[in-house]
């Protein structure tokens, strides 16, 4: 037993830390929200393809790096801490990661290669209206919640608050086809497809609502098991999201405590009042506790463990919790500065709370954390 | 990352998964429970098989009554070893505590004579640190030792809160050496005869109506010099490693009670509802279990940083504060559930022999004992997180000069 990441891996991630580090800075982060005609940073996403971050976990065979997601996993962290505003996470742990499990080899051709060398966005489109879907009671097949459906080759229906979904080139959509819930590659560039970008709560990160209206679209993977490919999918995306969420509680967490160390108050930092000392190792404790699962998501997902869904459960349900903790009480220890526009503290908290909905909210995550525990020898 | 057991360690979980299935029981005799007095022997009792089995305090050395295997042994024990009901860590304090310290400052003659009988609990060990008017502030402490002409050691004092005392037959003791220094700098530790003339015992009752802590008064108890633990008034310095190991020891037996409530929602049905289907308990079940699991893997990343030559750092402090506030927790949220009868504490009456209600009383020790929640969070904020230390009315001043509250 090994618990922790090689010297290779943590290579890579220092020089993840690196580049971000220089290449966005707050500021950048700051652009993007405050710029509406830049929906996300386009120079910053170029160079994340041209050091192949997007290539990792894809096989050498697509022109990818034939990484494992382990490293996936150390730069998903990185870009958390700097809370980077790009499509990462839509394109690589969503759209491509639906290609390389369900994609026929004819689809892994067209699509991996270019998502490796950057040149193209994606995006999973499943969410259609409020809720999680808890109460969604399975009729003929589909949840009465679902739309979209395809007859004919041909998609119709509408998504809403689909991340990058105004920047993709492509998407992975949830629909309903003559076999059952399925999941469907479509082409965003075709008459067929209406987009409108909605602002998000997190203003670095763009959402849009979706229409297609007998749009072309091809089949991924097998029909009529879109639920649980969708599910699968999620859980996998779960872990890589917890590194994010790992990375930006961590970021708030350091931004705390220089913040307070600097600032005085009644003759002395402020960092030394006990309330605010005991706030902050409670944040430490809940992100380290994040940290602990999201090692143990990273070791099933890159094994092939069974262990996997509980596994990314407990990752994401710990990561939501650490990340809104330490987003919310950094801010709190800002002071007045805390609420303002001008001070860094609101990237994190946006970005926390945007993540914390993104796959799937945490209540959510919990009832099915439950589900999986209650069913696991353990 | 490999989460896997190697093929030793495989088959090492095969081999005691064979011997605990043949001499462990899943449930304890009738009467007797955690925490109650029956416990002890049969505590005794497990630890003797154990020993005689060769799987007693599994990474220390052969010659000290261990099985010379590695902290990862450990953990694989302990997770077979909770599907049964044999208190497998009732002795922590002496053989997590007491033990490395012995190992670490003792000769070996006295290493070979002591530590055997240890591991089996032939002999029982306690800690005699905190003081009425020193715990948190543990450096406080005013049990004085005085060496004599012939260098052995007479101390006089009293000691509080002492486990086990009253069963004890050595324990590792904290005295003043030095009054005219800084508080931290006249302190020595010492082995202590428990059974000797000059050391009384006192059971102390506690809350929930056990007597497991003790008052240990010394009236010219004999210390030889060959029991020292470390130099003269080097006694911090030595503290501090025995709390550190406390706090591993601690996070590794997570007393958090996260088990037992899994079990409990699992199966159990009040007013005609199951509670593995209510959103609330599930909800709850999903938040504790995502910190019980945090914490067992936040001890596998510890455990991967000390085999590669790391200390065991301030982390340890994590599942003690996590633990301690998850138990209370788990016993108020539970008896919630059960309404106006959660209030009835006869075991015959209530549910699950009345374990969360005992829980519910028993828990705040575990908030208290090893250090508080406070302490926990002040040396995660200061040693881990560097935040300025407490301010401190008694920096710099000779131990004898400091104020007491006491008049
Ligand atoms: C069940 C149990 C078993 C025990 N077993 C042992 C044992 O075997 N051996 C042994 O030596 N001791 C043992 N103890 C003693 C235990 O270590 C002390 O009770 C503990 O360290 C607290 O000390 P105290 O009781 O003097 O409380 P105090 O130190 O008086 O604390 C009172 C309150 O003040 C808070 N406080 C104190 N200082 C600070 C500070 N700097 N910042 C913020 N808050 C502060 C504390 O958190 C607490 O809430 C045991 C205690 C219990 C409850």
């Amino acid at each position: 037993m090994n618990f922790d990441f090689s010297d290779d891996q943590k290579l890579i991630q220092s020089e993840a830390r690196k580049l971000l580090n220089d290449k966005c800075p707050p500021e950048l982060v700051r652009n993007i929200m405050e710029d509406e005609q830049q929906p996300y940073a386009e120079a910053l996403w170029r160079q994340i393809g041209e050091m192949g971050w997007t290539a990792t976990a894809i096989p050498e065979a697509y022109d990818g790096l034939g990484l494992g997601y382990l490293e996936l996993c150390v730069i998903a962290e990185e870009l958390g801490r700097a809370a980077a505003p790009v499509p990462f996470s839509s394109t690589v742990y969503l759209f491509a990661e639906a290609i390389k499990l369900y994609g026929s080899e004819a689809q892994k051709k067209n699509w991996l290669p270019r998502v490796a060398s950057g040149e193209l966005i994606g995006c999973l489109a499943a969410a259609e209206g409020f809720g999680n879907g808890e109460q969604e009671v399975e009729q003929d097949g589909a949840p009465p919640g679902l739309q979209a459906n395809v007859s004919s080759g041909r998609l119709s229906g509408t998504k809403l608050g689909v991340a990058d979904g105004d920047v993709a080139n492509a998407a992975v959509v949830h629909a309903v086809g003559p076999e059952g819930e399925g999941l469907y590659l479509v082409d965003l560039a075709q008459s067929g497809v209406a987009r409108e970008a909605v602002k998000s709560l997190d203003l670095a990160r763009s959402y849009a609502n979706l229409s297609f209206e007998s749009a072309e679209c091809e089949l991924l993977g097998d029909a009529g098991t879109g639920k649980q490919m969708l599910a699968d999918l999620r859980d996998r995306a779960a872990v890589l999201f917890a590194f994010e969420q790992v990375g930006g509680a961590e970021a708030a967490l350091d931004m705390g405590v220089q913040y307070t160390n600097e600032r005085f108050a009644f003759g002395r930092p402020v960092a030394s009042f006990q309330a605010i000392k005991h706030k902050f190792a409670d944040m430490f404790v809940s992100k380290e506790l994040a940290r602990s699962n999201a090692y143990y998501g990273a070791w099933a997902l890159s094994s092939g463990a069974k262990e996997l869904p509980l596994a990314a459960a407990r990752a994401r349900v710990s990561a939501i919790a650490a990340y809104d903790e330490c987003s919310r009480e950094n801010l709190q220890a800002h002071g007045g500065m805390g609420f303002t526009w001008e001070f860094d503290c609101h990237l994190h908290y946006r970005r926390a709370h945007l993540l914390a909905l993104v796959i799937g909210s945490g209540y959510h995550w919990r009832q099915l954390l439950a589900t999986r525990l209650l069913a696991a020898e353990i | 990352m490999d989460f896997n057991d190697t093929p030793e360690l495989a088959s090492f979980r095969n081999e005691i998964r064979e011997w605990l299935a043949a001499n462990a029981r899943t449930e304890l005799p009738e009467g007797v429970k955690y925490g109650g007095e029956a416990i002890y022997a049969v505590a005794k009792e497990w630890y003797k098989k154990t020993a005689e089995a060769g799987y007693a305090c599994l990474d220390w050395p052969k010659e000290y009554g261990g099985a010379g295997l590695t902290p990862l042994h450990k953990v694989v024990w302990a997770q077979e070893v909770a599907n049964y009901a044999e208190p497998d860590s009732y002795f922590v304090i002496g053989i997590g505590n007491c033990g490395p310290a012995v190992t670490h400052f003792s000769d070996e003659k006295l290493k070979q004579r002591l530590l055997p009988r240890m591991a089996s609990a032939d002999d029982v060990w306690c800690q005699l640190f905190s003081e009425p008017s020193a715990g948190s502030d543990l450096a406080g402490l005013r049990t004085q030792a005085v060496q004599q002409d012939d260098g052995s050691w007479r101390i006089n004092g009293q000691k509080i809160w002492t486990s086990g005392a009253n069963h004890s037959d050595y324990g590792v003791v904290l005295c003043r050496t030095d009054t005219s220094v800084s508080k931290y700098k006249g302190l020595t530790m010492f082995i202590l005869d428990m059974k000797q003339p000059g050391v009384t015992v006192k059971p102390i009752k506690q809350m929930d109506g056990n007597q497991h802590f003790n008052e240990v008064f010394f009236s010219d108890a004999e210390i030889p010099d060959a029991y020292r633990l470390g130099e003269v008034n080097q006694g911090w310095g030595a503290a501090l490693l025995v709390l550190m190991n406390e706090r591993m020891a601690i996070t590794a037996v997570a007393p958090d009670g996260f088990d037992r409530f899994l079990e409990f929602v699992k199966s159990a049905e009040i007013a005609g509802q199951l509670l593995r289907d209510d959103p609330q308990v599930r909800d709850r079940l999903a938040h504790w279990y995502s910190q019980h699991a945090g914490v067992d893997a936040s001890y596998m990343r510890m455990l991967t940083a000390v085999s590669k030559g790391g200390m065991p750092g301030a982390e340890g402090a994590v599942g003690k504060l996590i633990g301690g506030r998850m138990n209370q927790d788990i016993a108020n949220f539970t008896l919630s559930l059960m309404g106006e009868a959660g209030a009835v504490h006869d075991a015959a009456t209530a549910m699950e022999q009345a374990y969360f209600q005992d829980a519910a009383l028993f828990s705040p020790g575990i908030r208290l004992a090893g250090g508080t929640d406070e302490i926990m969070r002040n040396i995660i904020a200061e040693q881990i997180l560097g935040l300025p230390q407490e301010p401190r009315a008694d920096k710099g001043v000779a131990f004898k000069d400091i104020p007491s509250g006491n008049g």
